[in-house]
């Protein structure tokens, strides 16, 4: 007990001068995220803020005055994020919160910066609850959510011949999501479409071979896939030997980002219609100079997290200084229809359900070099990809 | 037809996967009786060493085979190597105290893993042989899975001729049905468990060796094996290697048909067979009862009254604590808050632990009950937060009661088991019954609304639980829970229940960790599904053994340490499961009888 307080009140000690701190004392952004739990996207993630920080800071910061990030892990747990951003705004007096991956950690998140009145924005964490069902005002998100990527791979999944589909996802959250907004877009558009079968293996415990074989005895002509990270490279080898691609459609979550599609290797698929970020291909100026930095600084490519941590600090930064303060009501109000500039597009930020207008790219998956590559890509900007605003209004409650 | 068949076969290949992961845990169990926590690191180092072996080798079959062999025999080594630092010098330690020092090994593995080969997926390309298949029925089915499926009853024949065959099997089987007397026979325990230990660690790598073809070595793998591992030890009879590949081919072939049948039901599936299987056979498929180890582990005590010195500490603890809301800052106040959550929780948990004699690895089944508990009785009820504080004891009391009839027949790890599979059940409904639990996603909005700080209401109710349960065990009722523990037939005897007892005991514990669950719940103001996963299961057990069993005040210091090691490293570095691994390596090391059991007066 005894320890505890002394290292408690230690860290009391070692926080106090950032509240006597001058006018010219940085502006302070707690972020809190997955490292340890999801260290494959977190890490180039992390590569991908510290980048933007620099660049921000070199260009003269923001309202005259420099960032600085105090990062934290959550251990992918929402109740630990909970504490740490109590820490980030009470001992070390962050202005703004950030940060999230998993969507229970963004929820939590977002909960608690209600609960306290302070601005949080969400960088990667996809679910639609984060901005409808449980949005509040105090909440921002970055990504283009579940409902957005989904609708971007319904519209595809539109224009092709297939009639009989069905569905393979991680059994949680991201998973049943995914697979609910897809069957009501592309039904929707294709009333003749029928779902005849769907896979829930658990997350990070597939079943592959079980799961292709139950897949393949529902005889589809196409496949909606949602499973990612090592599940996919189980479940495409499996499918691979198996042929259950071989003639069939598919469409499939987030598989052309870096992340997903490096570790397919050789075996990634051909003809996939994928949401991603095709990354060296992209010949847009943003694009390049932050490819270029990038390789200076860290000596490897991005990957998607590194964008999406690159464009989290960037739009916090907009938000603030469209501000031009940091208390909380203002930030709000400055945040609701900030623009700015990310390394795949612009975007800003939605008044109406605060969900950010970032796009993504769709395409098709092809092999090249022995390596999987997005080809017929086009950048699909987010703001085209959302319900009107009278849907808007009545999946979020809050206003 | 043909599916049938193609699905019989792929779940032969799963099952012989599944087997490859449970022998060598079921062979260093049977041995030491070291419930090996770090068996799913093993594992996965041994699909990282197959990766940068097999990279390094040509691509052909036989290169292939030496590959995996090297990767295994390699692990055997770590494994070796963990046993003469690590272990050989806590066996004397209570039952289950291995447990801590393994679950340390997880978290270093965890993190020296992402430092040696990055944080990257890490994939085999496949060459062309890897890559085909045969045509069965007119079905494509892997070959490589066909090669997989004959593994599985090689390596059961090879291990039985080890075991049957050979002196050092002889030595094995001798020292799993009685260990002292094999020693009193003069055999060389010390060679034997390392023996043991590094072939249970060899067919670990060799398992995780084997998997590298059909997936990707990835940071993941460690936890995501290590639950099914247990699962299949367990549903086979612990220490039994045929019960485990019995049990690897029953729960293999009914996961593939059931994910066919039953889509959704793949987070529970293993889990529901080996409860049906514990109900309907205490000691699993193929067990003994465990001859029980005298002298060497876990030499029940009795717990004494604290002494004057320990009563002021916490007298003057208490004082302090009240009056931390006028001191500290919120975020202190919000540590503190949390840390006296986890001493009830810990407590609770030690009531069935210690005199209970009942080990539980699914103890968060009861704190999650009582927040959703809670948090529904407020966010659905809209009760005021008061009731909701009193809904979350009841809630998993109640639950507690009714699931406490079936454990109470069982012991051991079996037992402990048995309240994991009901935890994952738990856990899999809150997780799937969204339209209650919010799913994934979670309550939110559960802030508490009382006329003073929230603090007091947790300081109050924590030391008044905590208080309770020592009442409990120093009661009638403690004596007699701890002589059922202690011979359950001279128990028996005088007239008590231990059935009975135990259930009781369970209730209450149950119904302490509920209302654990429902402070959590207005603390965090939300709720989700991971309040109920093993992980926290595994955070309650590790508090109880690292204050120790043996004495009352155990899982408080317990909870204090490792929720303030836990806490201050996971702010301070990032590299915070090695450092805490570390610790609990050096605790455990240090205070073989848990660290309230160290400073306790001598008898």
């Amino acid at each position: 007990m005894l320890t505890r307080r002394t290292v408690l009140a230690g860290a009391a000690v070692l926080a106090a001068p950032a509240i006597s701190r001058a006018q010219a004392a940085p502006i302070r952004i707690g972020e809190i995220n997955s490292y340890s739990a999801i260290p494959s996207f977190t890490l180039p993630y992390r590569n991908g803020w510290q980048m933007a920080v620099e660049q921000i800071n070199e260009a003269g910061g923001v309202l005259g005055r420099k960032l600085e990030v105090i990062s934290r892990d959550d251990a992918g747990k929402p109740q630990d994020a909970i504490r740490l951003a109590g820490e980030l705004l009470d001992e070390q007096k962050v202005d703004v919160l950030s940060g999230g991956f998993l969507s229970n950690v963004g929820l939590a998140l977002s909960d608690f910066a209600a609960q306290r009145q302070r601005l949080f924005v969400a960088g990667e964490p996809l679910s639609d609850a984060m901005v409808w069902e449980k949005g509040n005002r105090f909440c921002f998100r970055l990504r283009p959510s579940t409902y957005m990527q989904a609708a971007m791979l319904a519209e595809e999944a539109a224009k092709l011949p297939a009639k009989r589909w069905v569905t393979v996802a991680p059994n949680y959250e991201y998973g049943t999501s995914s697979v609910k907004w897809f069957k009501a877009l592309l039904t929707a558009k294709r009333p003749d479409v029928q779902f005849v079968a769907e896979q829930w293996p658990a997350l990070g415990k597939i079943d592959a071979g079980a799961t292709v074989a139950a897949l393949a005895e529902a005889k589809p002509e196409a496949i909606f896939n949602v499973t990612f990270g090592p599940d996919l490279t189980n479940f495409v080898r499996q499918g691979n030997t198996r042929g259950l691609f071989e003639g069939r459609a598919v469409a499939s979550m987030l598989t052309g980002e870096p992340e997903y599609l490096e570790p397919l290797g050789d075996e990634a698929p051909v003809g996939w219609w994928v949401t991603g970020y095709p990354r060296e291909l992209v010949e847009t100026p943003a694009n390049k100079a932050f490819i270029a930095a990038y390789q200076a600084r860290f000596k490897v490519l991005p990957g998607m997290g590194s964008v999406v941590g690159h464009a989290l600090i960037v739009s916090i930064a907009a938000g603030i200084a469209r501000a031009g303060s940091l208390e909380t009501d203002k930030l709000i109000t400055g945040f609701r229809g900030a623009t700015f500039d990310t390394p795949i597009g612009a975007a800003s930020y939605r008044a109406i359900d605060h969900q950010g207008t970032l796009g993504t790219y769709v395409g098709k998956t092809a092999l090249k070099g022995g390596k999987g590559v997005m080809v017929d890509w086009r950048y699909a900007d987010g703001a085209n990809y959302l319900p009107t605003d009278e849907e808007v209004r009545k999946l979020r409650p809050a206003g | 037809m043909d599916f049938v068949v193609i699905q019989l076969l792929t779940g032969l290949a799963s099952a012989a996967s599944l087997f490859l992961i449970a022998a060598g845990l079921t062979v260093i169990f049977g041995v030491t009786r070291v419930v090996n926590f770090s068996h799913g690191s093993l594992y996965m180092i041994g699909c990282y060493l197959a990766w940068s072996i097999l990279t390094r080798l040509p691509r052909d079959p036989a290169w292939f085979a030496l590959g995996i062999l090297l990767a295994a025999l390699a692990t055997g080594l770590i494994g070796a190597l963990l046993e003469t630092t690590l272990l050989r010098r806590i066996y004397r330690a209570p039952e289950l105290f291995q447990l801590l020092a393994t679950f340390g090994v997880v978290l270093v593995i965890q993190d020296l893993v992402p430092l040696i080969w990055g944080p990257q997926d890490l994939p085999l390309p496949r060459p062309p042989w890897l890559r085909s298949f045969v045509t069965i029925m007119g079905e494509r089915f892997p070959l490589y899975d066909l090669i997989l499926i004959a593994i599985g009853p090689v390596v059961l024949l090879l291990l039985w001729l080890l075991l049957h065959r050979t002196r050092f099997g002889i030595l094995i089987r001798a020292a799993t049905e009685d260990r002292e007397m094999a020693a009193a026979l003069g055999i060389d325990q010390r060679i034997l468990f390392t023996a043991v230990f590094a072939l249970g660690a060899a067919l670990a790598g060799l398992g995780g060796a084997l998997i590298l073809p059909n997936t990707s070595a990835n940071t993941g793998i460690d936890l995501a094996v290590i639950v099914e591992a247990f699962v299949v030890v367990v549903v086979g009879g612990m220490g039994s290697v045929t019960g485990a590949f019995v049990a690897a081919l029953l729960i293999g072939v009914l996961q593939s048909f059931g994910i066919a049948l039953l889509p959704k039901a793949t987070l529970v599936l293993a889990f529901v067979v080996m409860a049906i299987v514990l109900i309907a056979r205490p000691n699993g498929l193929l067990g003994q009862p465990l001859a029980p180890v005298r002298g060497a582990a876990g030499v029940p005590t009795l717990i004494r009254p604290a002494s004057k010195l320990t009563q002021a500490v916490l007298m003057a603890g208490l004082g302090l604590a009240v009056v931390a809301p006028f001191v500290l800052g919120p975020y202190p106040q919000a540590v503190l808050t949390e840390a006296l959550i986890a001493m009830v929780f810990a407590a609770s948990l030690h009531l069935t632990m210690g005199p209970g004699g009942m080990v539980s690895f699914g103890h968060a089944a009861w704190f999650g009950l009582g927040a959703y508990g809670a948090a529904l009785a407020a966010k659905i009820l809209l009760l005021p937060t008061p009731i909701g504080l009193l809904a979350a004891p009841l809630v998993a009391g109640l639950a507690a009661a009714a699931f406490g009839a079936f454990i109470v027949r069982l012991s051991g790890v079996y037992l402990a088991m048995l309240t994991l599979a009901f935890a994952q059940i738990v856990w899999a409904v809150a997780t799937q019954w969204s339209w209650l639990t919010g799913g994934d996603d979670g309550v939110l909005g559960v802030w508490p609304a009382l006329p003073f700080p929230f603090y007091w209401a947790v300081l109050g109710l924590s030391a008044g639980t905590v208080w309770l349960l020592r009442q409990v065990i120093h009661a009638p009722f403690g004596f007699a829970l701890r002589a059922s523990r202690d011979s359950t037939l001279r128990a028996g005897a005088i007239g008590l229940d231990p059935d009975r007892l135990r259930m009781a005991a369970f209730t209450i514990a149950g119904a302490a960790a509920g209302l654990s669950g429902g402070l959590f719940a207005y603390a965090k103001g939300s709720v989700f599904p991971t309040y109920v996963h093993v992980g926290h299961s595994v955070d309650a057990l590790l508090m109880v053994l690292l204050g120790g069993v043996q004495t009352v005040s155990g899982p408080i210091v317990g909870a204090l340490v490792y929720t303030g090691l836990y806490d201050i490293l996971l702010q301070v570095t990032t590299m915070w499961r090695l450092a805490l691994g570390l610790a609990i390596i050096g605790l455990v090391l240090l205070f073989p009888n848990g660290i309230a059991g160290a400073i306790r007066r001598p008898a």
